[in-house]
């Protein structure tokens, strides 16, 4: 289970001053849901899943993520996180295994059960034909099911999802999806983000509207539709997010 | 700290390391063969340019001398120097390498000497040009050796014997054993060599585990995992370091060599009287990279630091370009002759184990200097680590954007 309370985030900027990333942002996402983060970009999405993930911390409020404290036991919750994203790449050098048996240590697995999870997760992925291709030599889908080994190889409770999609083609993207749901079904707990509106409808039990750091709307899709009296999301999302849309050229 | 994480990380960090063709050659290849080829082949294409310079038969012109028979005499019988016909743009055929050098030999030269006045023998030659040197030089000597047949003439003629111009003979002879021989002429040069190769081979690798990681977009991996931040410093630090021992453990290893080959090839024997005594003890190399050890740690350290606040690799290298002459200066100072370890400059770092290595190359072993030494450095370095592992908790220098 993830539950944010008041999480936010302030970066500095020579030039712009403080700049208030995240602002005071609360929600809860259980196990076995999907909790879909919406919001254009900047809007924050990224700065709120890397204070989950611990990558980032917050500079007020706090989460618990899996009954850990995202400020006081971060090591403790990255043990129990499987993160990605885009930006999380991989090391060209390593070969798949070697990238998946890497973060299987790194999270304290013994070796017969760190072999034993990852011919599971090369199986169940369909990896076995590159499992010991190097990573620089990889298709940008095959890159994507290694990246998938990789944050599963630990068996984390909680999967945080940062536009997972984004740059992907159609097959590669669906291969994501269909992971996300599988994770579902897993009774894990997901948070996810996205711009892209047609993946919320797809996916996500509960969703979350995020603006200028602000978290604006939240509830399931039907919910939504009804407290603004829509039924298209994108309408809905810009209804709730028009007021709070800065003007670039002013 | 957790030992089985950090050796996780470098054990990743070495396989990820071992399999980089950029780190490996300024790793493993540059300093293997760097020291080769500057000293046996540039040495060798020397002696062959010097051979073939001695080979030739340098060709010369007289400039007057009609009236002194005897010396023209004496320069056309040499079998060393072809004697070409005079003319008038012998300055431009000299500096046009088509003669090698020329020589005045004054109006009355014979008729003044036989006299007793002194007069003066002008030779005119290309000043740097190998060949050129070798011309007047040849003409030099047999001026010379005409002078002295003279000066024996003329004591013969007065009843002297010829050691009455050499009264006494003055002779000199080194006392200090080889080592100590050996290591004054290339002690300054060795502990410069190991100084910059510990920086130039942390250099690479530091800037691809930080830098590198940056743009390759894996930080953020790598910071998603459980593993603490100062575990994942010190994991990659491990590397850099070991990179930098290795570098300078194989340039020694490769500028021993060289310098064995060359102290037995003929090279080395046949070009100078007095050939270079190349032999040095082998504790004091040890002593050398015991004293390089907390360097190659500050260096490994710092490194990381700086390139962390780059976001890509070329961004890392322009910020590191200008610590390797803050090295070179210093490295180079405690070469040059006369700089000597004071109390002062012994806390000074990179000078002071320049220094240091100097002496011990030499067998000299200061024991107060190389223990302030051996600890000054060691706090500079635990305090690059500590500034390191700081800068990979800063969220500003992680995800500067």
């Amino acid at each position: 289970m993830i539950e944010t309370r008041g999480l936010s985030k302030v970066f500095h900027d020579k030039k712009r001053g403080a700049i208030r990333a995240v602002d005071n942002v609360s929600f809860v996402c259980k196990p076995g849901q999907i909790y879909g983060l919406l919001g254009a970009n900047g809007a924050g999405k990224t700065t709120t899943l890397r204070m989950l993930a611990t990558i980032l911390e917050p500079t007020d409020g706090t989460a618990v993520v899996c009954g850990h404290d995202v400020v006081d036991e971060p090591d403790k919750v990255r043990a129990n996180v499987g993160f990605l994203s885009a930006a999380t790449a991989l090391y060209p050098r390593l070969t798949s295994r070697e990238m998946v048996e890497y973060f299987g240590r790194l999270n304290g697995l013994d070796e017969p059960t760190l072999k034993k999870r990852a011919d599971e997760i090369f199986s169940r992925l369909d990896m076995n034909s590159f499992r010991d291709r190097r990573c620089d030599k990889l298709s940008t889908g095959m890159k994507q099911k290694t990246s998938i080994a990789r944050t599963l190889i630990h068996d984390p409770q909680v999967m945080i999802f940062d536009e997972p999609t984004i740059g992907l083609d159609i097959m590669t993207a669906r291969t994501i999806i269909d992971f996300i749901r599988e994770c579902r079904q897993r009774r894990k707990t997901v948070i996810f983000s996205t711009h892209v509106m047609s993946e919320v409808e797809k996916l996500c039990d509960v969703v979350g509207i995020i603006q200028s750091g602000k978290l604006l709307a939240e509830g399931s899709l039907a919910e939504l539709r009804d407290h603004y009296r829509q039924h298209d999301l994108e309408e809905i999302f810009v209804t709730v997010v028009g007021p709070y849309q800065t003007n670039p050229e002013a | 700290m957790n030992l089985p994480a950090i050796s996780v990380v470098y054990r990743k960090e070495l396989t990820e390391w071992l399999r980089d063709r950029r780190t490996l050659i300024s790793t493993v290849l540059v300093p293997l063969l760097a020291f080769p080829i500057l000293m046996v082949g540039i040495t060798a294409l020397a002696t062959v340019m010097i051979g073939n310079a001695e080979k030739e038969i340098p060709k010369i012109m007289i400039l007057g001398g009609e009236d002194s028979p005897q010396l023209l005499e004496r320069l056309h019988k040499l079998d060393k120097l072809e004697v070409v016909p005079y003319s008038v743009n012998w300055r431009d055929q000299i500096s046009n390498k088509d003669i090698r050098a020329a020589v005045e030999i004054p109006k009355g030269f014979q008729a003044a000497l036989t006299a007793g006045t002194a007069q003066t023998v002008d030779i005119y030659f290309y000043q740097g040009e190998l060949k050129s040197s070798f011309g007047a030089d040849h003409l030099q000597k047999a001026i010379e050796e005409y002078r002295d047949s003279v000066v024996r003439d003329r004591l013969a003629a007065k009843n002297l014997p010829a050691s009455v111009l050499t009264p006494f003979v003055i002779k000199q002879e080194n006392v200090a054993p080889p080592e100590k021989v050996g290591g004054a002429s290339v002690g300054g040069f060795i502990g410069y060599a190991v100084i910059l190769l510990c920086l130039t081979g942390a250099m690479y690798p530091a800037i691809d585990l930080t830098a590198g990681e940056k743009e390759r977009g894996t930080i953020e991996t790598i910071l998603s995992s459980p593993i603490s931040r100062l575990d994942l410093v010190i994991g990659k630090f491990l590397l850099v370091f070991s990179a930098s021992l290795a570098s300078a453990i194989l340039s020694v290893t490769s500028m021993g060599l060289s310098f064995a080959a060359l102290g037995h090839s003929h090279v080395m024997q046949s070009s100078g009287e007095q050939s270079l005594n190349l032999n040095l003890g082998f504790a004091s190399v040890v002593a050398v990279f015991f004293m390089a050890l907390p360097l190659a740690v500050l260096f490994s350290a710092v490194l990381m630091t700086i390139a962390l606040f780059a976001k890509t690799y070329k961004e890392a290298q322009s910020y590191l370009t200008p610590l390797t002459f803050l090295v070179v200066i210093p490295a180079v100072a405690s070469v040059m002759p006369g700089v000597e370890l004071t109390p002062k400059l012994a806390l000074i770092p990179v000078l002071n184990t320049s220094l240091v290595c100097k002496e011990i190359i030499t067998g000299t072993y200061h024991w107060n200097s190389i223990i302030l030494i051996f600890s000054s450095t060691c706090v500079y370095a635990l305090a690059a680590i500590f500034l390191a592992v700081k800068m990979f908790q800063r969220e500003d220098v992680l995800f500067r954007s």
